[in-house]
């Protein structure tokens, strides 16, 4: 036999049928003569009857067994639709119409069985299954009613649904079974009834209904018997019904559990979702209650509001209980437009005698959309920290629901969590790489003053061109030419600053001003103290007073290097300010960094040539206490003071006698003359002291120092070389004591020799190391170069 | 996993109580009634503090030879209770964090439920379902 598939409408139609042409109520064999007949009154051509008839096994069984009947019943379905009679066509052709066979009596069953859900036709012709049916009909109608008050012809229609609640005895599960026929009839009668919306209830649930049981509601026992010797698993038939034909063309093709097992379990598993699929006339029907409550579509219902409507239906609260939890997919409250559909479903469902599932079948889910909607309205529970709980709870609500719909409010929530986490971490990733750029690239630098003293006045103004252009942030403000030491400390600042971000440089630093706004893009910064440290030693960085960490050279000349530098920030850029800044540091015990100012000043005021040379005389002035420091840097030389400011002034006396020499050789002023007897003074001072001094200043001096005793020696030598010349008398003065003088003159040659070899060797090794120093630095300013600039 | 799980309203009735069938749930019942004392003691201890303040994980309440009970106070009064077997390997205090978080959300659901009238006993199906897993049944 073939396989087969009927729908409900069809099975009961056909049990029907059979039953007529069972005369001989053998309840397995149609007569012949019967099924002949009703064959013929389907008004085909006696071909296609006796097609028919071999198609279904008839012929070769010589008789029309149920099976075949069945089949031929089908067939006649589809030849008066005008398909092929294929026997494949038997199970792929849904939504057949039921085959209509005009006979006076048929007609009437027919059109009983179509109109199964009138309640008017509860009269003539009433097999028992359909007398029972409509029984049960009329409860539904009834029950059905009041929830749809609106929808009249609802009433007449459907209730299709006669569930058979009541009936089954022989299966708990009957009454699932959902008649569908009386929604086919009422489809084929009444398909624009909106009422058919309620018949849409026919789906099959996806439990285990037995359709047997079904239909033993609606079929005598002994059909019964019969249906279940047809059947093979009773039980176990799903009965996995394609949504319900709301249309006309539409009816839903039932797997008969008939021996087919696998393709119960085909449809069945095919056909899960259908059972719930919501039709379009269902679907308008819910649309149109759902404005009735709220007239936006959009919108939502509120809970309270769509407990009232659905306690209309009748049922039991619990169930209705149920049926939201169900329904209510967000978990919100409140019904959208969706949900409500899928809830008004589910109460006509279970209104029509489908057991309510445990959970929302898909069809009925809320698609993504509203998902996402919904998904960010807040939990009603204000329960503080659940917030993100109920996303990680939604999966485990219902376990068995798709997790796909699920997800979405859970993912949404998480990755709220998730963006806020990485945000987090990001942040504190910039943070982490904030300090990385803090942390010094050179501490070298910083620790390192190699501040040369010998600057040459043009390196001077380039470097004050530089740091006015790269110090656009610094404000050093200013003066351009910065002493030495006012760059030792301010490398040392640089140190400081470079080591201590931004702490350290606001602290006591005032005239910083320019280094805090460093501070701000502190790797910038550091990069600018980079190139401070890096030019320092080319020339005087007007920096900004790096606050200089009492370190290096801790020496007091520091510090008031740093009030140097205030004053010279305060002084704005110009090569004879130098010397105007240097006045006041006269004052201090060591004015070194007026000293070291001064001489480069002096030295740029000799770059610049005669004009500055009056300001040369001013700062001869102050001098004149560098001529008392020069005394103190006697005493210190001998004392070996470690104080390097001793040096610059001393650097700077040398400077300045060298200047003085310079201006000798310019030949100026009186003031020049003393200071050339000075220098002369200071040179015999210097002379016996000449060997000691430059020892210590090389020691001191590491950096800039060394440059500075360099400078202190070459004018020592020359003043050396002037003492020694001037105090060698001439030679040709008297040879009577020729001998003793000559002895004497050559042992002070010698001594002058031996002092001028050291002297060189000293200044040489100086040198040597200012080279170095210079290269160094040199380099370092190539690698910070790129900084400063950016 | 738990063998006993009870949600007791405000006024201390209980609205649910689900415990293993194995073990007599008379005596499950018995322990989450005296249960409630500590819980009282608990909540009533931080008089002064607000509500805010107050955690709502209790935390265990105390400690039997065969089990233990935890506790859990919603904002609004509402009480979980869970009883862990003590043969269990001793659950973490976030698993039971957890679960208590999860039975926080499931009694959300159910006071969502319009037709749900609070302090009714809690007779939803999918929320029974939802403690199955908790419960280990």
């Amino acid at each position: 036999m073939e396989s087969l598939t009927l729908s409900d409408v069809e099975q009961k139609y056909y049990s029907e049928l059979f039953l007529f042409c069972d005369v001989d109520n053998t309840k397995k064999v149609a007569s012949n003569g019967k099924v002949l007949d009703l064959f013929r009154a389907a008004q085909l051509s006696n071909e296609v009857v006796h097609q028919i008839t071999e198609l279904c096994g008839a012929t070769r069984l010589g008789h029309f067994g149920r099976s075949q009947f069945y089949i031929a019943l089908k067939l006649i379905a589809l030849a008066q639709s005008g398909l092929p009679l294929r026997v494949e066509s038997l199970n792929s052709v849904r939504d057949l119409p039921l085959p209509r066979f005009v006979m006076g009596k048929n007609e009437q069953e027919m059109r009983h069985v179509v109109m199964f859900a009138d309640t008017e036709n509860q009269g003539p012709y009433l097999p028992r299954p359909p007398g029972r049916v409509q029984a049960k009909k009329v409860s539904a109608h009834e029950m059905i009613q009041p929830c749809v008050p609106t929808v009249d012809p609802q009433p007449d229609t459907t209730s299709p649904v006669v569930s058979p609640n009541q009936s089954p005895p022989t299966s708990p599960h009957a009454w699932r079974k959902h008649k569908r026929q009386a929604s086919g009839g009422n489809v084929d009668r009444q398909p624009s009834v909106p009422g058919v919306v309620w018949p849409p209830f026919r789906e099959a649930q996806p439990g285990p209904v037995t359709g047997d049981g079904m239909w033993s509601a609606h079929s005598p026992p002994p059909v019964q018997e019969s249906w279940v010797s047809f059947t093979d698993t009773p039980p176990s038939c799903t009965l996995p019904m394609h949504p319900p034909s709301a249309q006309p063309e539409s009816t839903t093709v039932r797997t008969v559990p008939s021996a087919m097992t696998t393709n119960e379990i085909q449809r069945q598993t095919s056909g899960y979702d259908d059972p719930w699929k919501i039709t379009d006339e269902q679907r308008q029907y819910y649309i149109n209650q759902f404005k009735t409550i709220q007239a936006d579509l959009t919108g939502l219902i509120p809970g309270s509001a769509a407990k009232e409507f659905f306690t209309k239906s009748k049922l039991p609260i619990l169930e209705l209980s149920h049926i939201w939890e169900l329904s209510d997919f967000d978990k919100d409250g409140a019904l959208t437009l969706d949900e409500f559909c899928a809830a008004f479903h589910l109460v006509v469902a279970r209104k029509n005698g489908y057991d309510l599932p445990e959970k929302l079948p898909e069809s009925l889910m809320p698609k993504l959309i509203d998902l996402d909607d919904s998904a960010g309205v807040p939990e009603p529970d204000p329960e503080v920290g659940f917030s993100a709980s109920p996303v990680e709870v939604t999966p485990n609500k219902s376990p068995s629901m798709p997790s796909l719909n699920q997800n979405w409010p859970e993912l949404n929530q998480s990755n709220e969590q998730w963006e806020t986490f990485s945000e987090r971490s990001s942040s504190s990733q910039t943070l982490t790489q904030f300090d990385s750029n803090i942390a010094p690239a050179d501490p070298d630098t910083a620790i390192v003053h190699p501040v040369p003293i010998r600057m040459t006045p043009s390196k001077i103004h380039m470097q004050e061109m530089e740091l006015k252009r790269t110090g656009s942030d610094h404000t050093h403000p200013t003066s351009p030419l910065m002493a030495k030491p006012p760059e030792l400390s301010e490398e040392t600042k640089l140190a400081a600053a470079i080591k201590f971000p931004g702490t350290t440089v606001g602290d006591g630093y005032s005239s910083s001003d320019s280094f805090t706004s460093d501070q701000e893009p502190i790797s910038s910064a550091v990069n600018r103290q980079r190139s401070h440290s890096g030019t320092s030693p080319e020339g005087l960085k007007v920096v900004a007073p790096p606050p200089p960490p009492p370190r290096p050279n801790a020496s007091h000349s520091r510090s008031s290097s740093l009030d140097m530098n205030r004053n010279f920030a305060a002084v704005p850029a110009g090569p004879q300010q130098p010397g105007v800044v240097a006045f006041p540091p006269a004052v201090p015990p060591r004015p070194l960094p007026t000293q070291t100012s001064v001489p480069h000043g002096h030295r740029s005021v000799e770059g610049d040539g005669l004009p500055a040379i009056t300001s040369t005389s001013p700062q001869q002035m102050p001098e004149q206490p560098n001529f008392a420091d020069f005394s103190q840097f006697q005493v210190f030389a001998v004392d070996q003071p470690a104080d390097d400011g001793e040096k610059p002034s001393d650097s700077g006396q040398v400077e300045r006698c060298a200047e003085t020499t310079g201006t000798m050789r310019t030949a100026k002023n009186d003031v020049q003359a003393e200071e050339r007897n000075a220098t002369t003074v200071n040179s015999a001072k210097v002379s016996t002291p000449l060997a000691p001094p430059p020892k210590p200043v090389r020691r001191r001096l590491k950096s800039e120092d060394e440059l500075r005793p360099d400078v202190e020696d070459l004018p020592q030598k020359s003043t050396v070389i002037a003492t020694v010349l001037a105090t060698q008398p001439s030679i040709p003065r008297s040879i009577g004591k020729d001998k003793k003088a000559i002895q004497a003159s050559i042992r002070r040659n010698k001594e002058t020799n031996t002092v001028l070899a050291r002297l060189n060797s000293e200044l040489q090794q100086q040198l040597k190391d200012l080279l170095e120093e210079r290269i160094s630095l040199e380099v370092q300013l190539e690698q910070l170069r790129p900084f400063s600039h950016l | 996993m738990a063998v006993c799980i009870a949600v007791i309203a405000k006024e201390n009735y209980p609205l649910y109580i689900r415990s293993v069938p194995t073990q007599g749930e008379l005596k499950f019942h018995y322990t989450v009634h005296t249960s409630l004392d500590v819980v009282e003691e608990k909540i009533s201890g931080v008089g002064k503090a607000l509500a805010d303040q107050r955690e709502l994980y209790l935390g265990l309440l105390y400690p039997t030879e065969d089990y233990k009970v935890y506790g859990y106070v919603t904002n609004s009064k509402v009480k979980f209770v869970i009883v862990v077997d003590s043969s269990n390997t001793s659950l973490r205090d976030n698993e039971i964090r957890s679960m208590f978080r999860k039975l926080h959300n499931s009694f959300t659901d159910v006071m969502c439920n319009p037709f749900y009238n609070p302090g009714d006993p809690i007779q939803s199906k999918t929320d029974l379902m939802k403690w199955q897993p908790l419960n280990g049944l």
